[in-house]
């Protein structure tokens, strides 16, 4: 049952299942394919020359399409699960659906471990570890470990790691031959202290609390064990000089080995800074010249709902997926770089794919936010608690709205929003594919991703 | 001088994992438009605790690894002054990791983390992993001293410990909708005049400021509080109990 007769009955069958599926069918064909072989990812990807894998917590879908992007302009032929299918049948769907060299996947923090033993990648970037939906994954330390595991069985030849986050740095300590590092070198983004969202302040070897000396986003900064030798490794791909120019991009000198090269990507907020830093890193560690890396990250376009700006009816709809309070926290601090009053959809849900456990948003410093709020509509299957959450961040109750049905309140957002102005849609991630059906039902959305 | 809830965060570091931060922040923010000063003190790993200085002492969940880095500091440096403070009639009120430390110890395999001893109840952590954790929304029916009648407490739970009570501890309540504390037993939590230990977060008081409003009252020693308009938390709460399959 190999070669290409087995691929091509098992495409058969499995694109005839994507098709009764119709809509959502991304990772249909793919989970097909694995009952038939479970080692299809292995199998199939051999004819690959080369592939990368990419997970995190908050930032994966970004980071492979800056990946995509640097890799195309040196005539890659991607093999890639860009639609955000993250786990193993998203993965088998890609490597059956695309023709060519070079493998891109985005892998879901739980799946990592097996399908990089079948894959066996040249490069894995694993770039962040958030506090995220626990009710589905355990606690962070926990990943962390599992990680580790993944990392110790030497299925991926290069690891690309980021400096700044401690439990992330940590895994390149067995393997430092193997590791490259990317971190921010920019001292002056530092926030005062921790946020309430921050996790991992705790030296993975020993227990300690870790020292700061800067902190720029959650957890991640410069940071040294005061009881062991453990210390932020020194990064050889970094970003100085940053300058964030609110919802609409960054720029950044991006430093290597090479040299310095500016870098300006247009998408916004220092965590787009921490994507575009793993994407080159990855994408340097796969052999592309920086010269591309630079033309890569300034013409690659958001994915849906991060940051993507919709025209509709006379205003810009700013779309700003939040799924968990570090997430949260950057998409916060990004808008409150905005000026003006801001008109605000906020949209809580609480299907598996966000996290039951809508408790997060306790977390997240919607405080940051809440001076420059002019007005929120608050909607989602815990809509209620989504407004709860603002009044208590200090927004007055008279700027907050309920309304729990999606078209209805993106109705009473535009509506209410000031003729010509913007309004910031924050949806969770089924809310984000909701809002997302609604724009295209509405003709202002493409239907494709 | 004007009245004052002067409040004592246990190890806000390393137990907050479950935004515990919203439990806190309703409390102050309920004390500021009803007047009454707020004072928050945080103690951590290695501070000393002082029993007469707060009315209300608070404490959340953490990592398994940072549970036992509080229990160690806990049982060695505060056990004495949260007995003492339980003694003349303090609020106390312990979430998740903080419930299990409340007891007399918490086994996890063959390894078992001494609590404080404060209520008769111990913790088991299931074997297995991730699989074996009770998880989701919970609602339950709890009656509480001051009260007229039962009231419904609202929260999600997510713990791998099934904590069991000893004969001389009370459950916080009767479980509705959920697991409570072993999954089997059909009760949540402790109580014990104002000591309340609970697995319930989400956070527990914004999705419950009735309890908030209980546990500033018990802490106060006051008979009631001025109303405030709850129109929005009245709705959260309604939000929750509908999650937890027991609407209003």
């Amino acid at each position: 049952m190999r070669g290409t007769g087995w691929k091509g009955a098992a495409a058969r069958l499995a694109g005839a299942a994507s098709r009764r599926s119709g809509r959502g069918g991304t990772s249909l064909p793919g989970k097909v394919l694995l009952r038939l072989d479970p080692h299809a990812i292995g199998t199939l990807s051999r004819g690959l020359e080369r592939s990368a894998v990419i997970s995190a917590t908050n930032g994966k879908t970004t980071t492979a399409a800056m990946v995509a992007a640097i890799l195309e302009r040196g005539g890659a032929r991607l093999v890639s699960n860009r639609a955000g299918a993250n786990m193993a049948g998203g993965v088998a769907g890609a490597l059956l659906r695309d023709a060519g060299d070079t493998g891109l996947f985005e892998v879901d923090e739980f799946w990592l471990g097996p399908i990089v033993q079948e894959l066996e990648p040249s490069a894995l970037l694993l770039a962040n570890l958030f506090r995220d939906q626990l009710d589905r994954y355990g606690e962070l330390e926990a990943i962390a470990d599992r990680w580790a595991q993944v990392v110790a069985a030497g299925h991926a030849r290069a690891l690309v790691l980021n400096a700044d986050d401690p439990l992330v740095a940590d895994l390149g300590r067995e393997r430092p031959a193997d590791a490259t590092f990317f971190g921010v070198e920019d001292v002056t983004l530092a926030t005062p202290g921790l946020q309430h969202a921050s996790d991992s302040t705790h030296c993975r070897r020993c227990g300690a609390p870790l020292v700061y000396d800067a902190v720029f986003l959650g957890h991640l900064g410069h940071y040294h064990c005061p009881n062991c030798d453990t210390r932020r490794p020194r990064p050889t791909v970094t970003a100085h000089d940053v300058t964030l120019d609110g919802v609409r991009g960054a720029r950044f000198t991006l430093r290597t080995v090479a040299g310095d090269v500016t870098v300006a990507v247009p998408l916004p907020g220092l965590y787009n800074v921490y994507n575009a830093l793993g994407a080159a890193a990855l994408a340097l560690a796969l052999g592309a010249p920086v010269a591309d890396v630079v033309a890569g990250l300034g013409a690659v376009s958001p994915a849906f709902g991060r940051a993507e700006t919709v025209a509709v009816e006379g205003h810009d709809v700013s779309i700003m997926l939040v799924k968990n309070p570090a997430g949260a926290n950057e998409v916060l601090r990004t808008l409150a770089l905005e000026a003006g009053r801001h008109d605000l959809l906020a949209i809580l849900n609480d299907q598996i794919a966000d996290g039951r456990d809508v408790s997060w948003i306790w977390d997240a410093d919607f405080e940051t936010l809440a001076p420059s709020l002019r007005r929120a509509v608050c909607s989602g299957s815990r809509a209620p608690e989504m407004a709860l959450r603002l009044k208590y961040a200090g927004v007055p109750e008279a700027a907050i709205e309920v309304e729990p049905e999606l078209g209805a309140a993106l109705d009473r957002a535009l509506g209410g929003a000031p003729t010509g102005g913007r309004l910031f849609a924050l949806p969770t991630y089924t809310a984000m594919l909701g809002l997302r059906e609604e724009l295209v039902r509405r003709g202002v959305a493409g239907s494709s991703f | 001088m004007a009245e004052r809830l002067r409040v004592c965060a246990l190890y806000p570091q390393l137990m907050s994992i479950y935004a515990d931060r919203g439990n806190l922040l309703l409390l102050e923010r309920r004390c500021a438009w009803r007047g009454i000063g707020f004072e928050l003190s945080r103690v951590g790993h290695g501070d000393t605790l002082d029993p007469d200085a707060h009315d209300l002492f608070y404490m959340g969940g953490g990592q398994d690894r940072d549970q036992r880095l509080v229990a160690d500091d806990l049982v060695t440096h505060k056990r004495a002054a949260l007995h003492a403070a339980a003694a003349r009639g303090a609020a106390i009120l312990a979430v998740c990791g903080g419930y299990q430390l409340l007891g007399h110890h918490y086994e996890l395999g063959q390894e078992r983390i001494a609590g404080i001893g404060l209520v008769d109840a111990h913790t088991v952590r299931a074997p297995g992993g991730t699989e074996t954790r009770l998880v989701g929304n919970v609602a339950m029916e709890v009656t509480l001293p001051g009260l007229d009648g039962p009231r419904v407490l609202a929260g999600f739970e997510n713990h791998g410990g099934r904590t069991h009570l000893g004969p001389d501890a009370s459950p916080l309540g009767r479980v509705i909708k959920g697991h409570g504390n072993t999954g089997a037993s059909g009760f949540e939590g402790v109580l014990d005049g104002g000591i309340v230990g609970t697995y319930l977060h989400g956070p527990l008081l914004p999705k419950n400021a009735w309890f908030a409003d209980w546990l500033v009252q018990t802490a106060l020693g006051r008979d009631e509080l001025a109303p405030l308009d709850d129109r929005l938390e009245d709705a959260a709460h309604a939000s929750a109990r509908r999650a937890a399959g027991f609407p209003i």
